[in-house]
């Protein structure tokens, strides 16, 4: 089998650093996945003689202020910082393709009022509007995947409708058309296939800035719920001890760090194998 | 008289992907040698690399030597190289909407050769830098000098980098495809004013084209490239009435006649081959009705045919 | 060019009008009542209806709408229901130091960030550019208020360098302004970069070498020029993108500002101090668009020759 053969991830897994990145974060998902079977102790048991423990070879990164395990939480953080952040830019990605490819399609004064909408968002922080959002809808995890997920709604709706507009013009869809295939056919069956590579790329990507947004609405206090464990939470948590204990905050914001470098380093392998550098609208 | 530019033996690849193949050409000084061949034939490397301009492009000469008056330019330092460029040899681009820099006014962009070159101050220059646009005929040459390039048609900005070429007295011109993205009425125009630098300064001109007619028309001598291999060599007028080469006389028989229709234009069959995908043997066989199992096989070497020279095993006798 | 200046000024009006409704319709979907705060457990019905009306709560939303936006184009932005001060007041305290904090982050981003970018163009794919480039994800992928934390733990707490939090003296903006600009340092960085590598491909780049200028020259006074055209665009167009940073760093390091009043009174439902605060920011952005568009015009004349 040749290597042109294999998908796109596994080929970017063959680049050294879309292994490094992608071995890391498999380990994460795989961690996230398995956590409770995993982790040494429950995440959510107290025990106030254990509290402030740096990191010992009983508790490997150290115990938080009420003496729960910290590698336990960080692990079953990850299960609710990756699950809120993917299933928030799924969400946005389904509802940002419709949206995008909609505009594009229809054009008219759709497209104009889709594009003013979009732009008008884009230009604000995203943590400005998901802050706004939590406040209305409420703090917890489904307050932030919804203000998560409408954070991000404006790029995917522009990247969409932008790959549908260049792609609309290119000849296979001309084809198509003399074919005498239906519009809707035309947009199913060509163009969203077509338009897919990037968007999903870039909505990897993304989920990387969403695990750093929420982990910001997890610091305000907005996030999951205590005492489900999040990153973000953790963090919130450390800080007020960042000079009693300051590797309760350390180690969330690091393993935060990580895995957003490790998602920018193979998105980075993707989108050099399945060459579409030029059609990831502008990013650098 | 020795010739100005001297191209011998010269082989050039980008990465490890050859793309030159043994090039050898001259230009002296009152003289235009016309460098034809279609896109992708090597012609533009040629003036990259008679430039020394070869590494902004990632080539490097794998073989042989560009001599500019004698000296050898990979014996130079690149200061040595650099003060030649825009004094001594000036670059003509193919495409004159993208060649200036669309952000600094067209004068300055004239002025800073002089300046460079030829040490003039700022006002110097800018009276160096209108002189130089009248005689190219621009009207109004102050007025133009102030202009932004977007504000200029094509043959104007043409011009613009004609006087460039010009600002630092330069004893060679080397022009690609100068006139390519140009209407037909300006193409004229700017040919004229590239034939008349050559009577009228003495200066020699390296032209690049695809068009055999530009070529009967001005050309003293004429080199005609494929697929990276010098196909014929010679003075123009013996090439004309036979070309050797079966390349050559394709070419030729390209040019459009008087009162020939415009879709009768007879182009050859077939592309040139991608430099990943040369044939071997000569690499014009796969496009060649004369072809021969020998030409699949075997490098036909360039040898003296008159007063020129072809590479090809089957050449057309002399005429007379 | 003034001309085109006073429309694209009026081209923010509808613009300011469709923020304003959406800002004064967001604050009116937030449970959780202001006047609840302020009553007394157990009030009768009629001190709340009293209250409602005091504060114009009463009245259907277009009226209030209307209300609101007439006061505040008159600089009117109302009376903070829990600070019980006019939220002017609140507004003009808090808006010198965040534009303080963000002008200083902006500056140093772009500063910064149009330097590594630059060098990292020049020295494309050997290790100085590996290196930059490596520095600025890592850069880019940490929790702004994370890297605010760890800074002060570790140049205040542990090295004592600056103060901890507070805006007291002009030492304490060095941590938050480097926690926002290092952010900002990393998106510049990359589009210098990019936007100088993708001008050195262009034809006339070509042309300046066969002019015989430097190749430094050529990089610094026509390349780079070329590439802040770019640079400037998105800087602008993302410069709410600065301002959000803000508003989390202050809070971080406790210092006053528009950040830490907006979260105080989200948390607080203070309706009209969050509508002053996101109308700030929402005209921070309108203004960092107009500049941005200005600046381009002075850098680009084809911009300029399209805008008559």
């Amino acid at each position: 089998m040749t290597a042109r053969a294999l998908p796109a991830p596994v080929r970017a897994l063959r680049r050294p650093m879309g292994a490094l990145a992608g071995g890391w974060l498999l380990l994460v998902i795989l961690m996230a996945v398995l956590a409770p079977l995993i982790t040494p102790y429950a995440y959510d048991i107290q025990s106030l003689k254990e509290a402030y423990q740096p990191a010992s070879s009983a508790h490997w990164l150290g115990t938080d202020e009420f003496g729960r395990d910290l590698l336990t939480r960080l692990i079953h953080g990850a299960r609710t910082s990756l699950s809120v952040s993917g299933i928030a830019i799924f969400l946005s990605v389904l509802c940002g393709m419709v949206l995008g490819a909609a505009a594009a399609w229809f054009g008219g004064w759709f497209d104009r009022a889709v594009t003013v909408v979009v732009d008008l968002t884009w230009s604000f922080p995203e943590i400005l509007i998901a802050l706004i959002l939590v406040a209305i809808i409420g703090p917890g995890t489904t307050g932030t995947m919804v203000a998560i997920s409408v954070a991000y709604l404006a790029q995917f709706t522009r990247l969409t409708r932008a790959q549908i507009l260049t792609l609309r013009g290119e000849t296979f869809i001309e084809a198509a058309r003399s074919l005498g295939a239906s519009n809707s056919h035309i947009l199913r069956r060509h163009l969203l296939p077509n338009a897919l590579a990037p968007v999903l790329v870039s909505a990897m990507l993304a989920t990387g800035d969403a695990i750093i947004l929420e982990a910001t609405l997890g610091f305000f206090g907005l996030g999951a719920q205590p005492p489900v464990p999040s990153w973000g939470g953790m963090m919130s948590a450390g800080s007020a001890l960042i000079f009693k204990a300051p590797w309760i905050i350390v180690f969330p914001g690091l393993t935060v760090a990580v895995t957003v470098v490790a998602i920018n380093l193979f998105g980075d392998a993707l989108i050099a194998e399945l060459d579409i550098r030029n059609r990831m609208g502008g990013r650098a | 008289m020795t010739a100005l530019l001297e191209v011998s033996g010269v082989s050039v690849a980008i990465g490890a992907l050859p793309l030159l193949d043994g090039i050898s050409l001259s230009v002296r000084r009152g003289q235009i040698l016309g460098l034809v061949g279609e896109s992708g034939s090597g012609k533009s490397l040629t003036a990259m690399a008679a430039m020394g301009l070869l590494p902004l492009i990632g080539g490097r000469v794998t073989a042989g030597a560009v001599r500019f008056d004698g000296q050898d330019l990979a014996g130079m330092t690149e200061g040595q190289r650099r003060a030649l460029r825009g004094r001594r040899i000036g670059f003509v681009t193919q495409n004159p909407m993208t060649a200036l820099d669309p952000v600094q006014r067209v004068g300055d962009q004239v002025d800073v050769v002089s300046r460079l070159h030829l040490g003039l101050s700022k006002s110097a220059a800018r009276a160096r830098t209108i002189d130089l646009m009248a005689q190219l005929r621009i009207p109004e040459a102050g007025a133009v000098a102030e202009a932004w390039p977007h504000q200029l048609s094509g043959g104007m900005k043409q011009r613009i980098v004609i006087a460039m070429a010009l600002a630092g007295d330069p004893d060679l011109i080397i022009a690609d495809e100068p006139t390519t993205a140009l209407d037909v009425t300006v193409q004229a125009q700017i040919i004229q004013i590239l034939g008349s630098l050559v009577r009228d300064r003495g200066v020699a001109l390296l032209l690049i084209t695809h068009d055999m007619g530009v070529v009967a028309q001005i050309c003293d001598r004429v080199a005609v490239l494929y697929a990276g291999r010098l196909a014929e060599e010679g003075p123009v007028g013996p090439i004309f009435a036979a070309p050797a080469h079966p390349y050559t006389a394709a070419l030729i028989g390209c040019i459009p006649q008087d009162g020939m229709a415009k879709g009768s234009l007879h182009g050859i069959p077939g592309a040139v081959p991608s430099a990943r995908a040369f044939p071997p043997g000569c690499r014009f066989h796969p496009r060649c009705a004369r072809a021969t199992p020998e030409c699949t096989r075997d490098v036909p070497p360039l040898l003296p045919r008159g007063v020129g020279s072809a590479a090809c095993f089957h050449m057309t006798p002399e005429a007379g | 060019m003034l001309s085109y200046l006073i429309r694209r000024v009026l081209m923010l009006v509808p613009v300011f009008l469709a923020v304003s409704v959406v800002i004064f319709l967001i604050l009116h979907f937030i449970p959780g009542d202001p006047v609840d705060n302020l009553l007394k457990v157990g009030s009768p019905p009629e001190a709340r209806a009293e209250m409602m009306a005091r504060y114009g709560l009463d009245r259907p939303l277009p009226v209030q709408y209307g209300v609101w936006l007439g006061k505040v184009v008159q600089g009117d932005l109302g009376t903070a229901i829990v600070a019980r001060r006019p939220v002017a007041d609140l507004i003009v305290q808090a808006l010198p130091h965040s534009l303080r904090l963000g002008g200083l982050a902006l500056l140093f981003s772009t500063v910064v960030g149009v330097g590594l970018g630059l060098v990292a163009a020049l020295n494309r794919d050997r290790w100085p550019d590996k290196a930059i480039m490596g520095g600025v994800l890592l850069g880019s992928t940490m929790p702004s208020f994370w890297l605010g934390l760890i800074l002060m733990l570790v140049f205040s707490v542990w090295l004592g360098w600056f103060p901890v939090s507070g805006a007291r003296s002009a030492s304490a903006l060095v941590l938050p302004v480097l926690t926002i600009g290092l952010g900002g340092t990393a998106l510049v960085a990359r589009i210098t970069r990019v936007a100088m590598i993708e001008a050195a491909g262009r034809d006339f780049v070509t042309l300046l070498h066969a002019k015989g200028l430097s190749p430094l020259r050529i990089q610094l006074r026509h390349v780079l020029r070329h590439a802040l055209i770019p640079v400037v665009t998105i800087l602008a167009l993302r410069i709410g993108w600065i301002l959000g940073g803000a508003v989390t760093v202050e809070v971080v390091f406790a210092r006053p500002g528009l950040g830490t009043l907006l979260i105080k009174s989200l948390s607080q439902h203070d309706y009209p101090v969050v509508q002053a605060c996101l109308l700030m920011l929402a005209i921070a952005v309108m203004l960092g668009t107009l500049v941005g568009d200005i600046l381009q015009a002075l850098m680009d004349p084809r911009v300029r020759a399209a805008m008559e």
